[in-house]
């Protein structure tokens, strides 16, 4: 009994957090798992059941054209964003201290911004009467002045713009720690820097870019609001129809399933980055 | 090559520069229209988030949320990043598992399971439960910061602390507490900032009864323009800029982010 509490004793400073995670982390998902076989109820919010309609639902064309909208913009946003993000991060860590911290406040107020100001500045920006329509115009380029959004194109730039800060702040540790005489060493050799960048910058940081890939694809993935703002409903991607099935239809049982499918894709490639980070060293 | 690099740093800048530019741009106009370059200069578009009564009350409940989920935030991350860093064991490495969990997989999941868990509770659309929720949500900001400062806290220090006869509580008080402080401000003024500008899970969790700033935003903005909203949004960039730049100025910015002896 006495080294029960003993035992116990030492654990004591995890037992609130342990339990304020518990009950306010995986309770939800334990609900929302059980939810996502119950049936849907008009009255209330659900009832419970045992059915898989709201998972077998998914397979249909239009689901199946949900998902492939949200896979192929999430992965194009990723690429982009990591695309840009390498290069640019590798020349943050090779500034001053001073500057790497200036840029690092930016990008973290970037990043840190709702994603409503994002698709309400994107919108803006996009616009007939206050966008880059007018400056177009100005510089001859253009006749009148006209609005670019709602497109695809509109979409695919505002989930770059939300993954680019993202992406660059996954990839700064990694890039920050790179020794620098080592692409010094590669110039020393004779190789130009945009040879060196190449032939040993980027093999170093495979594992690293392909984890920041991922993790950028993830985070795109988890876009519920510029596909409304910025895109047309066909543009539409699983997390609108996540939200739009649980406030608009009503139709708790099957966001929830829609949840725990796009929780499984999400978990196993945030999985595989981690793998990828491990490997890395 | 020097000045392509330049340029290249330069496009990416503007790239992330251009929409804030915009905003502000707009956030000034004298009309009440969507107009960029602005036509003449006022400021009352700003005025009026802090006049307007609903624009206030959005701004109220942000504020409130954001201290409430600070404060929550960092009341779980201390004591686990306390327990992770004194046992590392299997147990305490799979808490700070749970603990990195609902940071990495999208919002939207969360958010319905808040949303589903509220309801089965029976606090669907409470105040508290935007607090409650947003607190757990952002738990992963304050547990990375202050893992990452008692990582630097020197052992030897409770060691020496120890055999000039300091108990538990003392070496806390004295030792481990000033040591880790910057690092739970700085987890706080994270978890601040993004409960302000979180919109899902506010939503679906007390959308039509907690209205927040991204909320009232987001429905001015299906049923057309005022540039209140404008203004916001430049508040909010401000706020991000000055909490941001003031742990970069206090604190060390790159190290927070995983530059050189970061937890690996």
């Amino acid at each position: 009994m006495t080294t029960l509490t003993a035992r116990l004793k030492g654990h004591r400073g995890a037992a609130y957090p342990l339990v304020m995670l518990v009950v306010f982390f995986v309770v939800p998902f334990v609900i929302m798992l059980s939810v996502s076989f119950f049936s849907r109820d008009d009255g209330a919010f659900f009832q419970p059941a045992f059915e898989l309609s709201n998972y077998s639902r998914f397979i249909s064309p239009f689901f199946g054209k949900v998902l492939l909208t949200s896979l192929t913009l999430s992965a194009a946003a990723a690429i982009i964003s990591v695309s840009v993000a390498v290069p640019f991060t590798y020349f943050v860590t090779r500034m001053r201290a001073r500057w790497q911290s200036v840029m690092l406040v930016f990008l973290l107020s970037v990043l840190s911004l709702s994603e409503v100001i994002i698709g309400f500045a994107w919108s803006t920006l996009l616009s007939k009467t206050a966008g880059i329509g007018n400056l177009f115009v100005a510089i001859g380029l253009m006749e009148t002045s006209q609005s670019f959004t709602p497109s695809l194109g509109a979409l695919l730039l505002g989930l770059t713009y939300l993954g680019l800060p993202y992406a660059v702040l996954v990839l700064y540790p990694a890039l920050s720690r790179l020794d620098p005489e080592i692409p010094e060493a590669a110039r020393m050799l004779g190789a130009s820097p945009i040879r060196s960048f190449f032939n040993v910058v980027m093999p170093m940081m495979r594992n690293t870019i392909t984890g920041a890939l991922i993790l950028v694809f993830v985070f795109t993935l988890g876009a519920y609001l510029l596909p409304q703002v910025l895109g047309r409903p066909q543009h539409w991607t699983l997390s609108v129809h996540i939200t739009d099935q649980a406030i608009f239809q009503s139709n708790l049982p099957f966001a929830a399933a829609m949840a725990i499918f796009l929780m499984l894709v999400s978990l196993a490639l945030v999985g595989i980055s981690t793998l990828l980070g491990r490997a890395r060293t | 090559m020097l000045i392509l690099r330049y340029a290249f740093i330069l496009v990416v800048l503007l790239f992330l520069a251009a929409p804030l530019v915009v905003i502000f741009g707009v956030s000034v106009n004298e009309p009440k229209q969507l107009l960029f370059p602005p036509e003449g200069f006022s400021l009352r578009w700003y005025a009026e988030l802090f006049q307007a009564s609903d624009w206030l009350n959005a701004l109220r409940n942000s504020v409130v949320i954001a201290l409430g989920a600070s404060t929550i935030a960092v009341s779980i991350a201390l004591p686990l990043a306390l327990y992770v860093w004194k046992k590392q064991s299997k147990m305490a490495q799979a808490l700070f598992g749970l603990g990195v969990a609902p940071f990495l997989l999208p919002p939207v999941i969360s958010a319905l399971g808040f949303m589903i868990f509220w309801i089965t509770v029976g606090f669907y659309g409470q105040i508290y439960a935007t607090i409650i929720s947003h607190g757990v949500f952002l738990v992963t900001l304050p547990l990375v910061t202050i893992s990452l400062g008692l990582e630097a806290v020197d052992r030897q220090l409770i060691e020496a602390s120890r055999t000039m006869g300091a108990n538990d509580k003392t070496v806390f008080r004295t030792v481990i507490f000033p040591l880790a402080r910057p690092y739970m401000i700085s987890g706080f003024a994270f978890v601040f900032v993004l409960s302000l500008n979180e919109y899902i899970i506010a939503y679906m969790v007390a959308g039509f009864t907690a209205e927040t700033l991204p909320i009232k935003i987001f429905n001015s903005l299906r049923y057309g323009y005022t540039p209140v909203m404008a203004s916001v949004a430049v508040f909010f960039v401000l706020t991000a800029i000055v909490v941001f730049g003031s742990i970069a100025r206090f604190g060390d910015l790159p190290r927070l982010l995983g530059a050189e002896r970061a937890r690996r």
